[in-house]
This record gives structure tokens, C-alpha cells and sequence, in this order.
């Protein structure tokens, strides 16, 4: 069957509309923000802002109320040793919202859900709804959606607007992160044409967010740069302050800092705190708190003084 | 037509890859009449860091093979070095403080005493293991379980022949080793990293780093990651290692840096048992 161009134009026009990337300049812009030279007291702050960005995440089929209680534990005190700050939210499946809110009560730590069908979207739009409502009613404060890539790929990006905006409506109080699962979208221009579609129905504060991890592309400097100046540019027309979360792949503190290096130079501070930047991550937060008490002690450390599942070795 | 000449660029051995040093330095290796020879990685404390993080992963996969499979591993890599071992005495010889007979006679005698580790692999548990008596219904056994990562200075003569004698004994148990070849002659080192990644001895469980002992002597003693340390090292610079390799209760082994490999006693069951740890179990008879 030929290809129905008329489909596809949505999409060329949304495309001519936010411009495109440039992939070479967005590459050597990002591979200078691992030469930054982060040192002592430059880096245990960066270190500290960076745990206190960290969506603690465990998505796992075999995830158990007993799991998610002991992850909670660790976001509220992920070090009796160091006067770190807590972890900004935990992300858990919808299932286990009820058991992560009976554990954190009225703690600070907020709770992320990720909910539409995560991590693939191919579920009608009905009972994408009905789990963001359960989760936002099981305690969740936060719900991250994932757009339906086959729709967008289509060109149909109406139709995936429409679901974000259906979204926002369910969410209430909660606040939203878009997950545009970059890996799927093929190109720069296409991750920063999914960033201006979603972040033209959500609200002040919501998120765009990279990746689920779930596939097997994740969060990488480039396209994060690519989605902080799609921020940036659309912060400079409109005034709306969208929030930012890569997520999957961050897994030491070395990359961490060089994602803060490019949101302090892309965004500036205003962006350096958890309500505007987060991570989302599992082995991310053990690795800095490995490296602040390295500062703090003076010799390495070993891995399984972290509630590390390492075997020991 | 003359060629150009190829001269080869000595790199560090790291989780199965040749690396620079992270620090980008390096110092020159020079013969005994001060001529220049190549320059040599001089590896950091972050290189270290980065070998140990390694060495980690890799040893509980090293650990878990058979005994057996272990011992045809280590085979192989006496099978690798037979097959170069004319390179491996040039280049012990190349600075000029042995002769190149003397060398070919060290790197036998390190080829022997590969294979003499290989063969220890599936009988030292037999030897250093035990049924205890007991006086009562029940098995009381004590078995050996390798300790981890374990660190390694090598003396600074007998560049292969050394290298050889203190890390065979190690992994021959199934732990992973980050080694700093000698400072004075890294080269035999460097070429034994190159048949270590043909010889089947999965990346990364022995790490080969060269530089400075004082430069690195902090981390390879204090690093907690490290559960055992066997360092050539005298005077202050033993002292020092062992206050630090307290601090996290490691075996430490430190040993004058003028030991003689050649002797006989320089292989032994007992290297095998200074890093090992031992787990005493009971268990009832007949269930």
C-alpha cells in the first residue's frame, strides 16, 4: 500500500514549525561538558543537588511490597553515615503506589507512578485514564505517561496531544511527566518536534522526560541537550517553565554531574533544583553516596556498604 | 625501499582492554646506558579505582567456574607465553640488567610455575579443606572461598619471574588481582597482558597497571573494595601500607623487595592459602 502522504503532513508541519537540530553542533556542545573540571567543594554540592534530584525508580515485574518499603527507606535516609538530603520522589508501578504511600506517609519524599500502559503505550486510551485516576487516588503525587510512539512515528500527532491533554485532566493535583521514549522516535528533529507537542497542552512544572529504560536505547547527554533547549526556546516564547527528567543509563556520579553541567549552561539555576530537574534512576543514587563518603572519608569504598546487590565479590 | 620504522605503544592492561592511563602521563623506560627505550603508562590512584571496579565484577564469574576449568584456563596461558617466550626474554633483557640468557631462563622457570599453579587449581581444596572431628551427631566441615579483589606490588627485579610467582597464587582460587608490574621493568608485564587476552582468562580478572609505588601505595592499601593486598615494599612504605590496610581489615601480605623467585620455595601451597578464607559449617548426619 503506498504510503498516505496527507497522514505524514501533520508531522512535516510540526516539524518546519520548531526547526530543526543541528546533530553535529549538538554533539560537540555535549561532548565539552565532560571536560568541566568539578573538584572539592564544587563537587559535593554538585554531588548532594544531584541526590536530591534522584526519582529513585524500581520497576521490575518481580517488585514486591517488601522491596518497594525497603526503597522507601532509602529515599528518606539514604545514608545514616552523611548529612545528605533526601531523595526528591521514589517511582514505582501503579500497583505498588498504596503499599510506598503506606510506607512514606506524609514524608516529603514524593511518590512517581508510571502509569498509560508503560512501558510500550499500545493500550486504548480508556484504561490509560482509568490507571492514571487509580494511581493518582492510591496516594501517587506524580504520574509519568508514555506517548503512544506508533501514533507520533504515523504522523497521527493530533491523536497524541489529544491523550497527553486527556492526561493532565486525569492527573488533578498530581503533577506530570511525558515520556517521549526517545530511543523510538529515530531522530533529534523528531525528539525535539515531540517536546514542543507535549509541552504545548502541559502545565507549568509538568516534566518531559526521556526514556522509560525499558528499551534499549536511554538517556544520553545529546538528547537531553536537545530536549533542554527545546525548554529553553520555548521558556523564551512563551514564558512556561516546563521541568526536565532524563531517565535510564545514568548509573555514576561523573555522568550525573555532566547532565547538571549542561543544564546550568543550557538553563542556568533557576533549572538546578529537584522541582525543575530530575534523574531518574535505580544504581545511580548508591554511586553518589559511594563517592560523597569517599570525599567525606578519605579512601575508596566498597559496594556493598551501600545496600548494593552485589555478591559480595 | 627502507621501512619506517613501527614502534609499539606499551599500554596498561585493564578488564581485558589496553589502556592509557586516565592522567594521560607516562615515563620514558630507559636501558642501562640512559638510552631511551619507549614510554611507559604512569597509571593514578583513578586508574586503580577504575581497575578495582573491574576486577569486582569480573571475580565472582571467575569464581564460580569449575576448579577444573580454571586450571585448563591457566594452562592456556603457559601454552601462550611457551609460544612467544623468545619476546618475553628480550624483553627482560632490554634494560640491560640481566643478560639475555639469564632472562630465557627466568621466563622458563615463570612458564613452569604457571603451570604448576594450573595444577593446584582443583587439589588445593582437597589439601587445605577438612572434615573436623566432632564429637556428636554431626559433619563439621571447613572450606575455602577466595577473599575478593586482592592487590598486588611486584618486586622490582625479576620483572616477569616476580609478577608471575605473586598473582598465580592468587587467582588460582578464583580472585581477580590488580597488579603493579615493576616499576624499574614494566615491559615483560606489558607483553604478558597481550597473551593474557588470548589465553581465555575472562577480562578484567587480572588487571596489569604500571606507575610508581608511592604514588599508588594509598589506594592499593586503603581502597575498601580490596580485601587482601601482597606488596613488596620496605622501610616506611610497609609500615605505612599496613596502618592503612587496617583501617579496612585486609590480609595484607608485605614482603622484602629483594625476595629470590628462583628458589623453590618461591611457589608453594601456603601462597594459595594467604588469600583465602575459610567457612566452617555443621551439619547433621543422615539428613
Amino acid at each position: 500500500m503506498p504510503m498516505i502522504t496527507s497522514n505524514n503532513s501533520p508531522l512535516k508541519r510540526l516539524l518546519n514549525d520548531v526547526g530543526p537540530v543541528d546533530q553535529v553542533a549538538i554533539e560537540e556542545r555535549v561532548a565539552k561538558f565532560a571536560t568541566r573540571s568539578i573538584k572539592k567543594a564544587s563537587k559535593l554540592q554538585g554531588l548532594n543537588l544531584a541526590v536530591s534530584m534522584v526519582d529513585l525508580t524500581t520497576l521490575e515485574g518481580s517488585d514486591t511490597p517488601g522491596k518497594v518499603a525497603s526503597l522507601c527507606q532509602k529515599a528518606q535516609h539514604p545514608d545514616p553515615e552523611l548529612t545528605t538530603p533526601q531523595v526528591a520522589a521514589v517511582c514505582v508501578y501503579p500497583f505498588m503506589v498504596k503499599h510506598a504511600r503506606a510506607c512514606l506517609g506524609d514524608s516529603n519524599v514524593r511518590i512517581a507512578s508510571v502509569a498509560t500502559g508503560f512501558p510500550a503505550g499500545q493500550v486504548p486510551l480508556r484504561t490509560r485514564i482509568q490507571e492514571v485516576k487509580q494511581a493518582v487516588k492510591d496516594g501517587a503525587d506524580e504520574i509519568d505517561m508514555v506517548i503512544q510512539r506508533g501514533l507520533f512515528l504515523a504522523g497521527n500527532i493530533q491523536a497524541v496531544q489529544d491523550e497527553i491533554s486527556a492526561v493532565v485532566e486525569a492527573c488533578g493535583d498530581a503533577r506530570l511527566k511525558v515520556i517521549l521514549e526517545v530511543s523510538e522516535l529515530e531522530s533529534y528533529d523528531k525528539i525535539r518536534a515531540a517536546s514542543f507537542l507535549a509541552m504545548q497542552v502541559i502545565r507549568p512544572g509538568d516534566f518531559i522526560k526521556t526514556s522509560t529504560g525499558k528499551t534499549s536505547g536511554n538517556a544520553t547527554l545529546a538528547n537531553n541537550q536537545v530536549m533542554l533547549e527545546a525548554i529553553r526556546d520555548f521558556y523564551l516564547s512563551t514564558g512556561t517553565s516546563i521541568s526536565m527528567k532524563p531517565a535510564g543509563g545514568i548509573k555514576n556520579s561523573k555522568q550525573a554531574l555532566q547532565y547538571l553541567v549542561a543544564v546550568k549552561e543550557t538553563l542556568g539555576d533557576a533549572w538546578l533544583i529537584p522541582e525543575r530537574y530530575r534523574f531518574g534512576a535505580s544504581s545511580l543514587l548508591n554511586d553518589l553516596l559511594m563517592q560523597l563518603r569517599k570525599q567525606q572519608e578519605g579512601v575508596y569504598q566498597a559496594p556493598w556498604k551501600f545496600s548494593d546487590a552485589s555478591s559480595g565479590y | 625501499m627502507p621501512r619506517i620504522s613501527i614502534t609499539k605503544t606499551p599500554k596498561a592492561y585493564v578488564g581485558g582492554k589496553f589502556i592509557r592511563s586516565e592522567s594521560g602521563r607516562v615515563f620514558p623506560l630507559t636501558n642501562a646506558n640512559g638510552e631511551f627505550i619507549c614510554n611507559i603508562p604512569q597509571c593514578t590512584r583513578k586508574d586503580t579505582r577504575n581497575a578495582v571496579e573491574v576486577a569486582g565484577k569480573a571475580g565472582a564469574g571467575w569464581a564460580s567456574k569449575t576448579a577444573y576449568n580454571r586450571g585448563q584456563i591457566l594452562y592456556r596461558l603457559g601454552e601462550m607465553m611457551e609460544a612467544r617466550s623468545e619476546e618475553l626474554a628480550q624483553s627482560i633483557a632490554i634494560t640491560g640488567e640481566v643478560s639475555l640468557s639469564q632472562a630465557r631462563a627466568e621466563v622458563a622457570l615463570s612458564i613452569d610455575r604457571v603451570v604448576y599453579y594450573a595444577g593446584w587449581t582443583d587439589k588445593y581444596e582437597q589439601v587445605l579443606g577438612n572434615t573436623n572431628p566432632v564429637a556428636g551427631p554431626f559433619f563439621n566441615f571447613s572450606v575455602t572461598e577466595p577473599v575478593g579483589v586482592v592487590s598486588v606490588f611486584c618486586s622490582d627485579h625479576a620483572p616477569l619471574l616476580g609478577l608471575i610467582s605473586q598473582v598465580l597464587p592468587i587467582i588460582t582460587s578464583g580472585n581477580s588481582v590488580v597488579v603493579l608490574a615493576s616499576s624499574t621493568n614494566p615491559y615483560p608485564a606489558i607483553l604478558l597482558g597481550e597473551m593474557l587476552a588470548t589465553s581465555d582468562l575472562p577480562g578484567g580478572v587480572l588487571n596489569i597497571l604500571s606507575g610508581y609505588k608511592e604514588e599508588l601505595l594509598d589506594t592499593f592499601a586503603s581502597h575498601e573494595h580490596i580485601r587482601g593486598s601482597d606488596l613488596c615494599v620496605s622501610g616506611d612504605l610497609a609500615k605505612q601500607a599496613e596502618v592503612l590496610a587496617a583501617e579496612s581489615v585486609k590480609r595484607i601480605h608485605v614482603r622484602e623487595s629483594d625476595v629470590d623467585w628462583t628458589k623453590d620455595t618461591a611457589q608453594s601451597l601456603y601462597a594459595i592459602r594467604n588469600f583465602l578464607e575459610f567457612k566452617t559449617t555443621w551439619h547433621p548426619i543422615g539428613a
